[in-house]
């Protein structure tokens, strides 16, 4: 008994730290949900009941320790609770992507070699169902929500509550049962697979041992200080890293409460009634939000819509320097004190972001403009940068130290080095990974007998300490004279630029780094047109002389921030052309997700490259082009090419 | 289509009905039955008399000859108050819902019938009223839910796009708590995304509430794969009436859609 006692106070594993909550703070609210229209809450006491029922409820289907089952479905306090109810048998949880069609979500159930899954609703069981034959050990399914399975005859399928209720009748019959599995759990145990979402090849299963989760969110509360009074929103995707960190592990740790949304399309009106305390989106979310924003003042009232633009300005001015409590001029500290009253509180409440205290921002570059707009109306937006190998977190912006450019410092016990040769970032942490799901290959390859881990990323560190992620690291080539060539980080640079569509840059084994050009056909003719400019297509507009003016300065603006960085100053743009026709990916020069296929482009313009490094002022080319119809043509033109002007790398102070 | 649905008796039965417009015939001698919990497709090319049949059915035309009997209830002339508390909902060729109101509110409209605090009741909204209330959002909620439109449940709809307003027509209907659901060409204009979401939505009404459906669709795609019963006018006559599968082999169909050579 003591023996139990001892265990469970140790708080080494998710359900002993439920345990805790509670006893400790039994009435504070863990789980919410909305349903038909309404927010409904779980106390964390309600947390340990349903988490137990479910818990013995499995047991009485012969779940052993070490046993693995699927998680399939959006984020709902029920699947939560499935994974601490799985937690407290010994076993496994393996969320899996929603979204994913059945094959593969047949190679992850197979390959975890699952024995249950607990699926959201009839659309995920029909999934499992439709790749069960494949599927040899999975042998029992159960669901949360029973619209639509009244049919449903299999024999193994139950209902999430049926499971409850024979849960609780089990653990009336055997009342130690629960406490002693939970308390049979160690920190050392495997509490999670997570497999990544695999870009490149199969995905594979990272596990992540209950002390790499419990170390690295227990670090991350403290440096983020997030309290049991913190409220998030649990929107983005279970199987993924980021929402078993910050919506499971972290919430566990600090017992603060997790809120999940009514349904996907919902999120954005759910957060503004939550209002959490801190919020995480990729880039592109964050894009979204500020162009339904600039689309709605465009058609707001004239006074509404100067008072915005006007304090708008004021906030570009002082907000940012504010918020990091900087020197900001006594008027200006003024006008932004009645900005926040007319205009940003307004703002922010309309967006969800009244109560938030930090912001996350990450896994892609976040353009200079989007980044400064959400911290000069005071919402603390920050970048940082991690791995599911590493438990999430590898770095973090400090709270003073916040730039669209580097993604921070360490975060509490990573270390970082730079692989001299490759320029890879490698990082060893308690968050580092057990190792890949049979895949020792694998694992030997990514992570080193001494526990540093590649990320496969190339970076290198700035002259205040922090990380800069620049390019994969296999993406990554050398100019001729050995300065390190960046291609993607140089072409995010280029269409920071709002005239710039999309770009190409070519450096690896030449002399000096050149570039093709996208024009934005939307920005770029809204400006011909108010300056009276005739074109009749994307090939005239981008021919035309006064464009090249436009996109030559906003070449010469990104040589000029990149002269200022000791380690890329070298790889300032000395030549470029605007391509005749946009890259497509109909033409296969993208792919469907608006990726260059950097190869395909190489091929099909190599004589422009040619003449891009000769010093030719002038090429004629025919181009293949084929028309939404199918229909193939041709498309003659005369491309001007362009030398850009190069600045001196600045030199750094002291 | 599973084998657990049982198709019951006779739930509304049009016999005989003839409805002329001054010299103008819509219907002559019209017959038709809808059993309880089957779904019934009434197709025909244009001006065969489809809507005005439907317009019949709900009360809103009376017909000069002929009787409606619907759950047990013989009428000749339905109105329209009448069809709608017996337990007839219906949605409109055109989309005829409150543009300036939310979708919640549009759908609470459809539950107006089932209240019974009168208007000064509801205007005060205390006591009583506002308990009753409570409970029909809870229903308008569990449509909401059904339909999965949650995320435009403040949404004016006027500002919604042209597929989600049928959707939310249809939740309308569904608040009366039909027994007999009429759709007016539910999918005309729509994608074939938006046909295949409210096809489902169709079968699932049909499945989960036990509603009787009947339809007028032109789309035969979706009518041969929903329904289990199609009736087919041609000039305001009945032409066929059967299972998909002997409609569509019927000469009469054939001749009636694809026209005939006279001699």
């Amino acid at each position: 008994m003591n023996d139990r006692q001892e265990s469970l106070s140790s708080l080494d594993t998710f359900p002993k730290l439920l345990l805790d909550h509670g006893i400790n703070r039994p009435d504070r609210i863990a789980l919410r949900e909305k349903d038909l229209g309404i927010w409904l809450t779980l106390s964390w006491s309600d947390v340990v009941e349903n988490v137990r029922a479910l818990a013995c409820g499995l047991a009485s289907f012969g779940f052993e320790r070490g046993d693995k089952v699927a998680i399939v479905g959006d984020n709902r306090p029920e699947l939560y609770m499935a994974m601490m109810a799985i937690q407290s048998l010994g076993g496994i949880p393996v969320p899996v992507y929603q979204d994913s069609v059945a094959e593969e979500m047949q190679y992850v159930l197979e390959h975890a070699e699952v024995r249950f899954a607990i699926v959201e609703n009839q659309e995920q069981t029909d999934k499992v169902l439709s790749v069960l034959d494949r599927c040899p050990v999975l042998t029992t399914i159960v669901y949360n929500d029973p619209r639509g399975m009244r049919h449903y005859r299999q024999a193994d399928l139950f209902a999430y509550k049926e499971v409850q209720t024979r849960g609780r009748q089990f653990d009336k019959d055997n009342p130690d049962y629960f406490l002693d599995e939970v308390a049979m759990g160690k920190g050392s145990d495997i509490g999670v697979i997570l497999y990544t979402s695999g870009t490149t090849g199969r995905p594979k299963g990272v596990m992540l041992s209950n002390d790499n989760v419990i170390i690295t969110c227990r670090n991350t509360n403290a440096r983020e200080r997030f309290r049991e009074t913190d409220n998030v929103i649990a929107y983005l995707p279970m199987a993924w890293v980021g929402d078993h960190a910050i919506s499971y592990g972290q919430a566990l740790c600090a017992g603060y409460s997790v809120s999940c949304p009514e349904s996907s399309d919902t999120v954005m009106i759910d957060l503004r009634e939550l209002g959490p305390t801190s919020f995480f989106a990729p880039p592109r979310i964050f894009e979204n939000i500020l162009t339904n924003v600039m689309v709605r003042m465009e058609d707001a009232a004239w006074f509404k819509r100067k008072a915005f633009h006007y304090f708008m300005d004021v906030a570009r001015r002082a907000g940012t320097k504010l918020l990091e409590g900087k020197e900001v001029p006594f008027t200006d500290r003024l006008l932004y004190g009645i900005g926040k009253v007319l205009v940003y509180g307004p703002l922010r409440d309309a967006l969800g972001f009244s109560n938030i205290r930090i912001a996350y921002t990450g896994g892609e570059a976040i353009g200079p403009e989007l980044f400064e707009f959400y911290r000069s109306i005071g919402v603390n937006l920050k970048q940082l940068y991690g791995q599911t190998e590493a438990t999430v977190y590898v770095t973090i912006q400090p709270d003073d130290e916040v730039n669209s450019e580097s993604v921070g410092t360490p975060a509490p016990d990573c270390e970082i080095k730079i692989d001299e040769n490759t320029k890879e970032v490698l990082y060893r942490s308690p968050g580092v990974f057990v190792g890949y799901y049979k895949d020792e290959e694998a694992t030997r390859e990514t992570k080193t007998e001494d526990g540093w881990v590649h990320t496969g990323d190339a970076g290198y560190i700035d002259n205040v300490g922090h990380v800069r992620i620049i390019d994969r690291a296999k993406d990554v080539g050398k100019l001729n004279d050995g300065t390190m060539f960046a291609p993607k980080y140089l072409e995010n640079k280029l269409k920071f630029h709002p005239n710039i569509r999309e770009a190409v840059t070519f450096g690896d084994e030449k002399d000096y780094v050149t570039a093709f050009i996208n024009i934005d056909l939307e920005s770029m003719g809204n400006w011909a047109e108010r300056n009276n400019l005739n074109y009749t297509s994307y090939t005239d507009l981008a021919g035309q002389e006064e464009v090249y003016n436009i996109i030559q300065s906003n070449i010469e603006e990104s040589n000029k921030s990149l002269a200022a960085d000791p380690g890329l100053a070298g790889s300032q743009i000395k030549r470029f052309l605007i391509l005749h026709k946009a890259l497509d990916a109909d033409d296969g020069e993208l792919t469907r997700t608006g990726k260059i296929r950097r190869k395909i482009v190489f091929e099909r313009f190599s004589t422009l490259i040619d003449a891009l490094y000769s010093d030719k002022k002038k090429i004629d080319i025919e181009a293949k082009v084929t028309f939404e119809n199918g229909r193939e043509g041709s498309i003659k033109a005369d491309l001007k090419i362009r030398d850009v002007e190069t600045f001196a790398a600045v030199k750094e102070a002291g | 289509m599973n084998e657990t649905r049982n198709i019951g008796d006779t739930l509304l039965k049009v016999d005989n009905i003839s409805l002329s417009f001054g010299g103008v015939k819509a219907i002559t001698g019209v017959s038709l039955e809808i059993r309880e919990r089957e779904i019934c497709a009434i197709i025909g090319p244009n001006g065969a008399g489809k809507t005005s049949m439907l317009n019949c059915i709900n009360g809103f035309y009376h017909p000069q000859e002929g009787t409606i009997t619907f759950g047990g209830d013989v009428r000749r002339h339905m109105r329209p108050h009448i069809a709608a508390r017996g337990g007839i909902a219906r949605t409109f060729q055109n989309v005829a819902l409150f543009k300036g109101m939310s979708t919640l509110d549009n759908i609470m409209t459809g539950r107006n019938l089932k209240m019974k605090r009168n208007f000064l009741w509801q205007a005060l909204h205390i006591g009583p009223a506002r308990k009753e209330e409570l409970e029909h959002r809870e229903f308008v909620e569990h449509i909401i839910d059904f339909l999965e439109i949650e995320a435009i449940r403040k949404v004016p709809v006027g500002r919604l796009p042209y597929g989600l307003q049928k959707r939310v027509e249809l939740g309308r209907a569904l608040a009366a708590e039909p027994k007999l659901l009429l759709l007016d060409e539910p999918m005309a204009g729509m994608n074939v995304e938006e046909k295949e979401d409210m096809s489902r939505f169709i079968l699932d009404t049909n499945d989960e509430f036990g509603t009787t459906i009947g339809l007028i669709e032109h789309d035969m795609g979706v009518v041969m794969d929903l329904s289990d019963h199609v009736v087919v006018l041609d000039h305001g006559e009945k032409i066929a009436d059967g299972n998909p599968d002997e409609v569509r082999a019927n000469q009469n169909v054939i001749d009636a859609y694809l026209g005939v050579a006279h001699e």
